[in-house]
């Protein structure tokens, strides 16, 4: 079943100069996006800072609204709303199902709140009144992410950061959501809590059926949380594939040169790395054609004028690249 | 590693008073810095790596200090002083600090001021080590943004460090590093804030000056992957005493210490099937005023047995200059 099915979005961004403040043009922070999430499947979203993946999933959480584009989320009756026109009003009953997992545990959670006040916030707005039963839920969501009942009088500082996740993690799953928007959620932790972290949030996810939409910059990270991945680069997806597939035959050379900047934590494949030149192109003036053209080893001059479309390379995979058929490019090597 | 360390650090311990109780934010570490060759110290939040390059550098902010040991530095006359005995604002200690020890830092944002051009800096940088004219030195700070990778750099030196991506201060700031030619680079968390594409950059940077100028390197971080990619030597931290020091290739292909052996374990890897899930390491970092006693490790450790929460394991050679500190090894003859 699609929970979410995100079409031809689109993010401008007006760019003002001057006193008068005239729009001298736009930043284009997501140009036309499409894709869609199962129940119980994670899709992640990966690129450099300025891609545009933070303000996607902004987008599809309606903390902003779209310049353009639908986006189709499955309510719990089962049918589709498309939640990019809606006005605030209408969107407080959807809220509740789809939620966030922010990346700071330390600046996410109110200091003068008890754990309990603030995993049974979005019980009481949205309706839970009985302390009785609200206590209940609350125990039985810190139970969920493993943490003891005992913690449920005590304030957000005696937490460590696995902990403030975990306590962050029970506060998004409090309403039943369907789908969860997690940002960085394991970047700002240490490497032996992230790991705890990680497996907590596949395991709800086969628990609870939920839907990932998972935005990260870790690639190692990616690789184990997600079913698909799609890369973004200036605003736009350069390629979506099932996780094996992106990471094993990558059909795209920025896919390519991200996997390879990837450390690998083993010295014995200090491996020959694929060093992009330059910075990510400028969002408010990005390159013509293909916007990664100035940095891809591969480039033509076709690819200087036009723009490449995103097609279906293989099952499930595609790509934006004018060349991809001529090339073959370099994976995560075997295990 | 026959030739003599430039830098030697040993039994240093560098702990904080603060009012809640003593932080022992470094409980005795000893280590060498050998020219042309990296140094990895590895470890998560707390651990003391900080805080040992900052005592190096004799920057440890109050209420901390050092409480005992030596680091060694053999100066380019062919003596050899301990920083520890230095007065931190003297003559001697200013003319190392960024002088003979350079240093890069975690935040490109915040370690270059907003107020000045990044040729003042650097500049400024120069003309503290060196006596030179304005021109030459000017000249010279254009040379060292060329090295560094900047393009344009006649360009780029008169204009704002806010105008210039992330990965281009960080190459500022190991120019400014650099600026004093100097034989010691300590980079502490130099691409954490970096993209990987941006990372592969400047960690490419790091290893060709240092082939280069022939730089000991001790390079902080906690990515176990930036530390598998560019150290010779890896010490391995864990609440400010180092738990497992040796070869590079022996800490990653047999690790001794069960707390290197579960980091390892519990890395996310992109060589991971997809879908797997991870070893952990059971429970967190102690918060630092409840160190436990004993190793500091045992409450976390698969391997504890009833001295681990008694007793401070000593460090014992496993190897060639492999050691570790951990009750496991201390019985058996290594």
């Amino acid at each position: 079943m699609t929970v979410l099915d995100v079409r031809h979005l689109r993010k401008h961004f007006p760019l003002r100069r001057g006193l008068l403040g005239r729009t001298a043009g736009y930043v284009k922070a997501v140009d036309d996006v499409s894709f869609s999430i199962e129940a119980g499947e994670t899709l992640s979203l990966v690129g450099e800072s300025g891609c545009g993946k933070t303000t996607t999933s902004r987008c599809i959480l309606r903390a902003i609204r779209p310049s353009s584009g639908e986006i189709l989320f499955r309510t719990g009756t089962g049918e589709q709303v498309d939640v990019a026109p809606l006005e605030k009003k209408q969107l407080r009953p959807l809220r509740r199902q789809m939620q966030m997992i922010f990346q700071d545990p330390f600046s996410s959670l109110n200091p003068r709140m008890t754990i309990s006040e603030i995993i049974g916030e979005p019980l009481l707005v949205n309706g839970m009144t009985d302390t009785t039963i609200r206590n209940k839920r609350v125990a039985d969501l810190l139970e969920l992410v493993q943490l003891p009942s005992a913690y449920l009088n005590r304030f957000p500082h005696a937490f460590s950061g696995g902990q403030r996740q975990r306590i962050g993690i029970a506060r998004a799953l409090a309403l039943n959501p369907s789908l969860i928007v997690a940002d960085e959620p394991v970047s700002a932790l240490d490497v032996s809590v992230q790991a705890q972290i990680v497996n907590l949030m596949l395991d709800l996810q086969d628990r609870l059926g939920l839907a990932y939409l998972f935005v990260a910059h870790d690639l190692s990270v990616v690789k184990h949380v997600s079913h698909r991945v799609a890369v973004m680069y200036v605003g736009r997806i350069v390629e979506i594939a099932p996780t094996t597939g992106l990471f094993n035959t990558p059909w795209h050379p920025y896919t390519e040169a991200l996997l390879s900047a990837v450390p690998v934590p083993d010295p014995r494949r200090r491996a020959q790395r694929i060093v992009l030149e330059g910075d990510v192109a400028d969002p408010s003036n990005p390159p013509s054609g293909c916007h990664f053209h100035p940095r891809c080893q591969y480039a033509t001059d076709r690819c200087r004028i036009e723009t490449p479309a995103l097609r279906e390379i293989a099952p499930g995979h595609s790509v934006r690249c004018l060349r991809a058929e001529e090339l073959s490019l370099m994976g995560v090597p075997a295990a | 590693m026959a030739d003599e360390p430039i830098l030697s650090v040993r039994d240093l311990h560098t702990h904080f008073f603060a009012d809640e109780g003593v932080v022992r934010a470094v409980d005795g570490t000893s280590f060498d810095l050998h020219s042309g060759r990296t140094l990895g110290i590895v470890g998560e939040s707390g651990c003391g790596k900080s805080v040992t390059a900052k005592s190096i550098l004799r920057i440890v902010e109050r209420p901390g200090r050092i409480v005992s040991g030596q680091i060694m530095l053999r100066r380019q006359n062919g003596s050899t002083v301990d920083l520890t005995t230095l007065p931190t604002d003297g003559r001697e200690m200013r003319s190392i600090r960024g002088g003979e020890i350079g240093l890069v830092f975690q935040e490109p944002m915040s370690s270059l001021s907003a107020f000045h051009t990044i040729g003042n800096q650097l500049m400024e940088g120069i003309r503290l080590h060196k006596d030179l004219s304005k021109r030459a030195i000017r000249e010279q700070a254009i040379e060292l943004l060329n090295m560094v990778g900047i393009p344009r750099p006649s360009q780029r030196i008169d204009s704002y460090s806010f105008e210039l991506s992330g990965g281009l201060r960080q190459r500022v700031m190991i120019a400014m590093a650099l600026a004093a030619e100097p034989r010691v680079l300590i980079a502490d968390e130099p691409t954490t804030a970096l993209d990987v594409t941006t990372q592969a950059q400047i960690l490419d940077l790091i290893r060709r000056l240092q082939q280069e100028r022939d730089l000991a390197v001790m390079l902080i971080t906690h990515d176990m992957g930036v530390i598998a990619e560019m150290a010779d030597d890896v010490v391995v931290m864990y609440l400010g005493k180092e738990v497992e020091k040796g070869p590079v290739d022996e800490i990653f292909h047999a690790p001794r210490h069960p707390y290197t052996q579960s980091l390892l374990r519990s890395i996310p890897s992109v060589l991971a099937e997809p879908r797997s899930r991870l070893a952990t390491i059971t429970g967190s970092i102690p918060h630092p005023f409840a160190r436990p006693g004993g190793c500091p490790f045992h409450p976390r450790c698969p391997d504890r047995h009833a001295e681990c929460e008694t007793t401070v394991p000593a460090e014992v050679e496993i190897g060639e200059n492999h050691v570790t500190a951990c009750h496991l090894y201390t019985k058996v003859p290594a």
